[in-house]
């Protein structure tokens, strides 16, 4: 059964507005809220074949968390056909961990190539690869970044010294460094957004006084602490173009498991061997 | 009238050093002050090219006191007694480069107050880890080694009167006698301490070369040859170091002195030449086909924006010129002394060019238009501030090595050996 949607229903889903998505989205959140507080995490019913592909990602998220920590392997897929190079996994991202300037977790990367009248624009949204073997862990000299069972790549912010050996050994530059700096620092006063606490790690992280994460190594972490609350990574649900994909390889009927079998997936560098948990199709 | 004029030139020296120690001051402390109250705001590195200047100083300064401390050592073990005078010194020059790099390195963290974490949670998988501790043993080795070789003067500095009687007293924990027995158990010490000196020094110096080289994900840095060049330009920029330091401060300007300065230049000419084979090799293999990963950047390092950095300053001001004075006014120690001067203070262009090509490359191409932040580039020019800091590093260790010089027994203990 074909779960991914098609790209005439897709354009159909662009078209639609936005508020239309929030709402699916807080549907989808509340919705969960509700299973929660019930059974833990619950997956319910399955939605039906035609929901929308973030309905399916979210049951067999919330399916994939009943099981052990380590019995789980978190994957991104990114359809770079999908990608409309909107920014919106971006902005999200940077809302939703509250990242302050020179802190990126995902970026997407526009490209121009080709010569006039033959050119073309490809936009590659770049999170974290979450390597299987990564090359930033290995660096810590005090142990303050490492893979959990999950396969997702963090930092404790409390132990790292901020030397930035980690951002140095990242072969996709997906580390970047908190400098302590906000958005409207100059202007009359600083907005009140960036003194919100991000709630990386399931803690509450609020940015002053030079604590951390201020003065650490920062990266994507697929949004922990939305995953394991039942929700998908903010990228995931804010992409317009449903171009990203999230789940449980281990679940051998997840619509990830499906995707990184097709025979057009790619992964960034290869050759190096790390082993990246996300996955492009081309 | 002879003695008078070079008095009165060597006093006008000792001003222009004054006053540049006291610009290098007050610059310093401003930028001391900028990094205690203000963090990393007013630095030019970002997330992308993250090691910046202070990270450069580092590996610079803890070049120069390996390379320092080596090539004494070597030539003690190698039976020169002709440079044993100069043992004590270069183990002072070598302690106090090694606190250089240390506060380098110390204010580039971001946590400051963290750095013991590396002693209580080490990963001893990282190579940054093992150097630590490395540079830890290194240092203690040093301080005692220092110790003991200035105990017996400073035993003998404990009776005068004043602050030297004072400071001596208090370097000696207040034991100012010492027996024949203590001095000789000293001296056995110092030989033990100085074989173990030698392969921790290398083990150290090469490790700093391998934190670079062993990161897979830069090219530029992935050579196994980078803890070698390490290592040949730690003797280069230290030995030059010590060849100006004795040239120019060593008190008696006798043919003892013009031997001493005229050999250790001769070493560090063939040590220099060793480096620019070694230098050679690293460039011209990666380069030779006009592909590859690190031909681009290298072309960088050579053509780019800041070629100056490794034409003028490296190849001209630190190579050339000094290898033209050891060469063909090699006997002449005051030459042999600017020879030295210049190659160790431009040494600081190679490590410039280390750290930082690698860096300024995307790892991934459309990465540098991908977000726009001033944090978020691939370019990098150190910031007024950084180098205010380094002035710090510097004004600190000209301020410990004058305090030595002037109020420890460091020379008198030298011309004794």
């Amino acid at each position: 059964m074909e779960w991914a949607i098609s790209r005439r229903r897709l354009l159909s889903r662009v078209t639609s507005s936005a508020l239309a998505f929030a709402i699916s989205s807080a549907a989808g959140v509340m919705r969960l809220s509700a299973a929660e507080t019930k059974t833990g995490f619950d997956p319910g019913e399955p939605p039906p074949p035609d929901a929308d592909v973030l309905l399916r990602m979210q049951y067999e998220l919330r399916k994939a968390l009943q099981k052990p920590v380590d019995q789980r392997k978190w994957v991104m897929v990114i359809d770079l056909r999908k990608c409309v190079g909107c920014h919106a996994c971006t902005i999200g991202c940077v809302v939703e961990n509250k990242l302050p300037p020179g802190v990126v977790y995902r970026p997407v990367i526009e490209e121009e190539f080709g010569t006039y009248p033959n050119v073309g624009r490809r936009f590659i949204p770049r999170p974290c690869m979450q390597c299987q073997n990564p090359p930033c862990v290995p660096v810590c000299p005090v142990n303050a970044t490492w893979k959990r069972p999950d396969g997702v790549i963090i930092i404790d912010y409390e132990k790292c010294i901020g030397c930035r050996y980690c951002i140095t050994a990242c072969p996709y530059n997906a580390r970047t460094f908190d400098f302590g700096e906000y958005f409207t620092d100059g202007t009359p006063h600083r907005a009140p957004y960036e003194e919100a606490p991000s709630f990386e790690y399931g803690k509450k992280w609020y940015r002053k006084n030079e604590d951390s994460p201020i003065g650490n190594a920062r990266k994507c972490h697929f949004c922990l602490h939305r995953v394991e609350k039942g929700q998908l990574p903010m990228c995931a649900t804010t992409c317009i173009g449903r171009a990203t994909y999230f789940g449980d390889a281990n679940d051998p009927d997840s619509l990830v498991s499906e995707l990184i079998a097709k025979p057009n997936v790619m992964r960034l560098k290869e050759e190096l061997g790390t082993d990246p948990h996300v996955y492009y199709l081309t | 009238m002879a003695t008078m004029t070079t008095d009165k030139r060597k006093s006008g020296w000792a001003g222009v050093a004054a006053f540049v120690w006291v610009v290098l001051a007050v610059l310093g402390i401003q930028g001391l002050l900028g990094r205690l109250l203000q963090g990393h705001h007013l630095a030019n590195y970002g997330s992308y090219v993250t090691w910046g200047l202070w990270v450069a100083a580092y590996i610079y300064f803890i070049g120069l006191s390996a390379g320092a401390f080596l090539l004494s050592s070597l030539i003690y073990v190698a039976g020169m007694k002709r440079f044993e005078k100069i043992g004590v010194l270069a183990l002072f020059v070598s302690a106090i480069t090694l606190v250089m790099a240390l506060l380098s390195i110390w204010f580039d963290l971001g946590h400051m107050g963290r750095f013991y974490y590396i002693y209580i949670r080490p990963n001893f998988g990282s190579m940054m880890a093992w150097m630590v501790w490395l540079y830890t043993a290194y240092f203690l080795l040093v301080l005692t080694e220092l110790w003991l070789a200035l105990r017996p003067g400073l035993v003998r500095q404990a009776g005068e009167e004043g602050f030297k009687g004072k400071l001596a007293r208090l370097l000696l924990f207040g034991k100012t006698s010492v027996t024949e027995q203590q001095l000789a158990a000293g001296k056995r010490w110092l030989k033990i301490l100085g074989g173990i000196g030698v392969p921790l020094a290398i083990s150290f110096h090469g490790g700093v070369g391998a934190l670079f080289a062993t990161v897979v994900a830069r090219p530029y840095w992935h050579t196994p040859l980078y803890p070698i060049l390490f290592l040949t330009g730690a003797l280069a920029s230290g030995g030059a170091l010590l060849a100006a330091v004795v040239a120019f401060l060593w008190p008696k300007k006798d043919e003892e002195w013009a031997s001493i300065v005229t050999g250790i230049g001769r070493i560090v000419l063939g040590i220099l030449l060793f480096d620019l084979l070694l230098e050679w090799a690293e460039f011209s293999i990666a380069m030779w086909y006009s592909v590859g990963p690190e031909y681009e950047l290298m072309m960088r390092v050579l053509f780019g924006e800041y070629w100056y950095v490794f034409w003028v300053f490296h190849i001209l001001l630190g190579s050339l010129i000094p290898i033209y004075l050891f060469v063909r006014k090699g006997n002449n120690p005051i030459a042999v002394g600017v020879g030295g001067l210049l190659a160790a203070v431009t040494f600081m262009a190679v490590r410039l060019n280390i750290v930082v090509p690698a860096l300024v490359e995307p790892q991934l191409r459309g990465l540098e238009w991908s977000y726009r932040d001033d944090r978020l580039l691939f370019e990098y020019l150190p910031s007024w501030f950084e180098w205010q800091v380094v002035f710090f590093v510097v004004a600190l260790g000209i301020a410990i090595f004058y305090v030595g010089y002037r109020w420890l027994p460091i020379v008198r203990t030298s011309e004794e050996a």
